[in-house]
C-alpha cells in the first residue's frame, strides 16, 4: 500500500462519519471568529435555539473593521462599530473568549492564532475567512468557510466535506538575494494560475520551503487560496516545534512531549502518491510585482507589462486589456517605471515580525520619496507591535516618514478608514489586487515587504535583487 | 433553506472570467450584521457609476447602462451564465446572499472557486459546471428572451430548441438542495458519533481536551 500524504493523514485523523457518496463529517479542532462573517451565524444559533458544541474550541478577535489610529476614541464609523460591538455581545452571550481592541493580544485573526498557539500542528482549523489557509504552515488542515459553515461548526464542531485531491508544489534549491516567501508564492500563482489549485489541497515542499521560517511559511500558505486551493500545507519539522514551544495555548510538560511525538509524524510519507506535482527552481525566481487585477497577473520586477496583442486566447486577451485599462498601464512598459502613490506593509500575508524587520532593513537611514503620499506600516498584532518597538523598528519607519499604526487588516481590504483613492497606485504586501479591493478605483501591486519598502524610498519599483537593497 | 427542484427562467450572460467576490459584493457592504438586503448592491462597482455605501437607497443612483444586468432584456433573469473560476477570492457568503437576494437561483460556468461553490448550496443556489465548449455554445445561442429549463432531479438543462445538456451534482448536495434541508439538523443526527470521536481522540491527543 502506498504511503500517505500529510493531507491524507490529517484528513483520516478527523473523519467522524462517512456518507455513501463519500462526503464526510469532519471534526473541527479550532474555530477562529471575527466580526465580519460571524454575526449571522450567531443569529442562526439563537433562532434555532442551539448552543456551541464545545465553547473553548472557539476564539474570537475583531480585525477587519478596526481603526489603526486613535483607538482611545473608539470606532468612528457607526456601521463598523456596530459590527465590532455585535461580536463582543455574541461572545459574551455564548461564553467565547475574545481579544478586545484594547488587549495587547488583539490583531489579525490569522496572525493571532499561531502567535497564541491557539492553532497547532495536526489540528483542523476553520474561520469565516479565505486566508485561513495560513495556518497550514504548521501542518494543520486549515481552510476558509462561509457563514453558514461558521454556524455549523459552532453547533456541531464538525463540517460536511468531500476530500480534495493532493497536489505537491516542490520548490527546489536555494532562493537568491532579495527573493522572499512572498516572491516564491507569487511566482507559483503566476505559473499555475488562480484556478490552478482548485479542487486540491496543496502541500508546499522542497529545499527552499524547508529553509523558510514559520513566518515565511505562513506567507506561502496564506496565498494558497489565491491559487484556488482551499488549503495549503507544510510538513512539521524542528522549525515548527521551536515556534510553538512555550506559546500560551500550546501544550505543556508531558502533554508537550506527547504532542511532539505525534507532530513528528506530520509529513508526507516518502512513497506517498500525489495527484499532481509541480516543481520550481528557487534560483529561477526573481522578486515579483503584480501588474494586473488578479494575483496570477504577476511578473518579475525586471519584466515589462504584457501586451494583449501577443495573447492568442480571446478570454485571456480581454482579461489583460481590461486589467491594463483599470490599472492605467501601457502594454510593454517597464515594471520599474510604475510610480507609486501609497505603500502598505501589513495584512495576514506579511505583517509578522520578520516582515517588519525585512522592511526596516531596507529603510534604515533613508526617507520616503516625496512623490509617495503615504506609507502605512500595520503590524499583525499588538504583540508584534510591542516586539518591533523593543527592537527600535518603529523609529526607523517614523524617521523615514512612514506611519506606524495599530494592528488590524487595514488597507488590505479597506473596511476601516485606511484606503486608496481612485487611480492611486499602491505597493502592497497584501494578497489580492482585485478591482476596488483597497478602495474604489484603487490600483494594487502585490509585492514583498522588502520590495514595498524599496518602492516607498524610490517612488517606483526597483530590482532589489540587483541593487542589494 | 429554499429547495431547488426545477427552474425555467431568463438567462443573463456575464462574459468575463475570474469574477471575484469583491466584484460580486464590495467589502463596504460586509459591515452589515444582517443576512438579507444585499441584492441592490450586487456587482455594485460595475452596476452603478457612483460609489456605493451600505444602507444607500439605490433607486436614484446613476446606472452603468453598459453593464449587462442593467439592460432591459435581462430584467428578471434568474440564471447567470458566466466564465471560468467564478466566485474566486474571499469566503464571504454575502456573495451568494447578494446573488440570491437579486433573484438568481442558478449559475452556469465552466468552473467555480471552491468556497463560493460550497456557499451556494447553503443558500438554495444551484451552481452548474459545464464543459467550456457547452458554455461557449450557450453564450453563442443567447438571444432576446433566451430561457433555459433546469431540472435538478434529472440533472438536465433544456435549451429553447429542446436540446438536453446533462450536468452532475454530488448526491449528498443534490439531496439537500432538492429538499431544502437544514445541514445542521442533519449533522446533529450524528451527535453520538461526534461524542464517540471526541472520547477516542481525547486518548490520542489529550492536550486538545484540557481546556474544555
Amino acid at each position: 500500500m502506498a504511503g500517505k500524504t500529510l493531507y491524507d493523514k490529517l484528513w483520516d485523523d478527523h473523519v467522524v462519519h462517512t456518507e455513501d457518496d463519500g462526503s464526510c463529517l469532519i471534526y473541527i479542532d479550532r474555530q477562529l471568529l471575527h466580526e465580519v462573517t460571524s454575526p449571522q451565524a450567531f443569529e442562526g444559533l439563537r433562532l434555532s435555539g442551539r448552543h456551541p458544541w464545545r465553547i473553548a474550541r472557539n476564539l474570537a478577535v475583531a480585525d477587519h473593521n478596526i481603526p489603526t489610529t486613535d483607538r482611545a476614541n473608539g470606532i468612528a464609523d457607526p456601521v463598523s462599530r456596530l459590527q465590532v460591538e455585535t461580536l463582543e455581545s455574541n461572545c459574551k452571550e455564548f461564553g467565547i473568549t475574545e481579544f478586545h481592541m484594547s488587549d495587547i493580544r488583539q490583531g489579525i485573526v490569522h496572525v493571532v492564532g499561531p502567535e497564541q498557539g491557539a492553532t497547532l500542528p495536526g489540528m483542523t482549523v476553520v474561520c469565516g475567512d479565505s486566508h485561513t489557509s495560513t495556518h497550514g504552515a504548521s501542518a494543520a488542515l486549515a481552510f476558509g468557510i462561509g457563514t453558514s459553515e461558521v454556524e455549523h461548526a459552532l453547533a456541531t464542531q464538525c463540517l460536511v466535506q468531500k476530500k480534495a485531491k493532493n497536489m505537491l508544489i516542490k520548490v527546489n534549491g536555494k532562493a537568491g538575494p532579495g527573493v522572499t516567501a512572498k516572491d516564491i508564492v507569487l511566482a507559483i500563482i503566476g505559473k499555475i494560475g488562480t484556478a490552478g489549485g482548485t479542487g486540491y489541497t496543496i502541500e508546499f515542499g522542497g529545499e527552499a520551503i524547508r529553509a523558510l521560517s514559520m513566518e515565511g511559511r505562513m506567507t506561502v500558505c496564506n496565498m494558497a487560496i489565491e491559487a484556488g486551493a482551499r488549503a495549503g500545507l507544510i510538513a512539521c519539522d524542528e522549525t515548527t516545534m521551536d515556534f510553538y514551544h512555550g506559546r500560551p495555548y500550546a501544550p505543556k510538560g508531558d502533554d508537550w512531549n506527547m504532542a511532539v511525538r505525534y507532530w513528528q509524524k506530520l509529513h508526507s510519507d516518502a512513497d506517498a502518491k500525489f495527484d499532481k506535482v509541480v516543481e520550481f527552481n528557487a534560483a529561477d525566481i526573481k522578486p515579483q510585482v503584480s501588474w494586473g487585477t488578479s494575483p496570477e497577473m504577476v511578473l518579475p520586477v525586471d519584466a515589462n507589462v504584457p501586451d494583449p496583442a501577443q495573447e492568442a486566447d480571446p478570454v485571456k486577451r480581454q482579461g489583460i486589456e481590461r486589467a491594463l485599462q483599470y490599472m492605467g498601464l501601457q502594454a510593454g512598459q517597464k515594471i520599474t517605471d510604475i510610480r507609486l502613490d501609497k505603500v502598505f506593509i501589513g495584512s495576514c500575508t506579511n505583517s509578522r515580525i520578520e516582515d517588519l524587520r525585512a522592511a526596516a532593513a531596507v529603510v534604515k537611514g533613508r526617507k520616503k520619496a516625496d512623490s509617495v503620499k503615504q506609507v502605512l506600516i500595520v503590524p499583525g498584532s499588538g504583540l508584534i507591535k510591542q516586539q518591533a518597538e523593543a527592537e527600535g523598528l518603529d523609529k526607523i519607519f517614523t524617521a523615514a516618514n512612514f506611519e506606524w499604526r495599530e494592528p488590524g487588516c487595514s488597507m488590505c481590504l479597506a473596511m476601516n478608514a485606511d484606503r486608496l483613492e481612485a487611480g492611486e497606485h499602491c505597493a502592497s504586501t497584501s494578497n489580492r489586487n482585485f478591482e476596488g479591493r483597497q478602495g474604489y478605483g484603487g490600483r494594487t501591486h502585490l509585492v514583498s515587504p522588502a520590495m514595498a519598502a524599496a518602492a516607498a524610498i524610490a517612488g517606483h519599483f526597483v530590482n532589489i535583487a540587483e541593487e542589494g537593497a | 433553506m429554499r429547495a431547488f427542484t426545477t427552474l425555467t427562467a431568463l438567462v443573463a450572460p456575464l462574459d468575463r472570467a475570474n469574477i471575484d467576490t469583491d466584484a460580486i459584493i464590495p467589502k463596504q457592504f460586509l459591515k452589515s450584521i444582517r443576512r438579507a438586503g444585499f441584492g441592490p448592491y450586487l456587482f455594485d462597482e460595475w452596476r452603478y457609476l457612483d460609489h456605493g455605501e451600505p444602507e444607500m437607497d439605490c433607486t436614484n443612483r446613476p446606472l452603468n447602462q453598459e453593464f449587462v444586468l442593467n439592460k432591459p432584456q435581462y430584467k428578471g433573469a434568474q440564471i447567470l451564465l458566466t466564465r471560468e473560476n467564478f466566485g474566486c477570492g474571499s469566503s464571504r457568503e454575502h456573495a451568494p446572499w447578494a446573488l440570491e437576494d437579486y433573484g438568481f437561483r442558478a449559475i452556469i460556468a465552466p468552473s467555480f472557486a471552491d468556497i463560493f461553490f460550497n456557499n451556494c448550496f447553503k443558500n438554495g443556489i444551484l451552481p452548474i459546471v459545464l464543459p467550456a465548449e457547452s458554455v461557449d455554445r450557450l453564450f453563442n445561442e443567447m438571444a432576446d428572451g433566451y430561457q433555459l429549463t433546469i431540472d435538478l432531479q434529472a440533472q438536465t438543462i433544456t435549451t429553447p430548441s429542446g436540446q438536453n445538456i446533462g450536468f452532475s451534482v454530488d448526491e449528498n448536495r443534490r439531496h439537500r438542495l432538492l429538499n431544502g434541508l437544514d445541514d445542521i439538523a442533519l449533522s446533529l443526527q450524528h451527535a453520538d458519533k461526534i461524542k464517540a470521536y471526541e472520547a477516542e481522540r481525547a486518548k490520542r491527543a489529550p492536550w486538545l481536551f484540557k481546556e474544555a
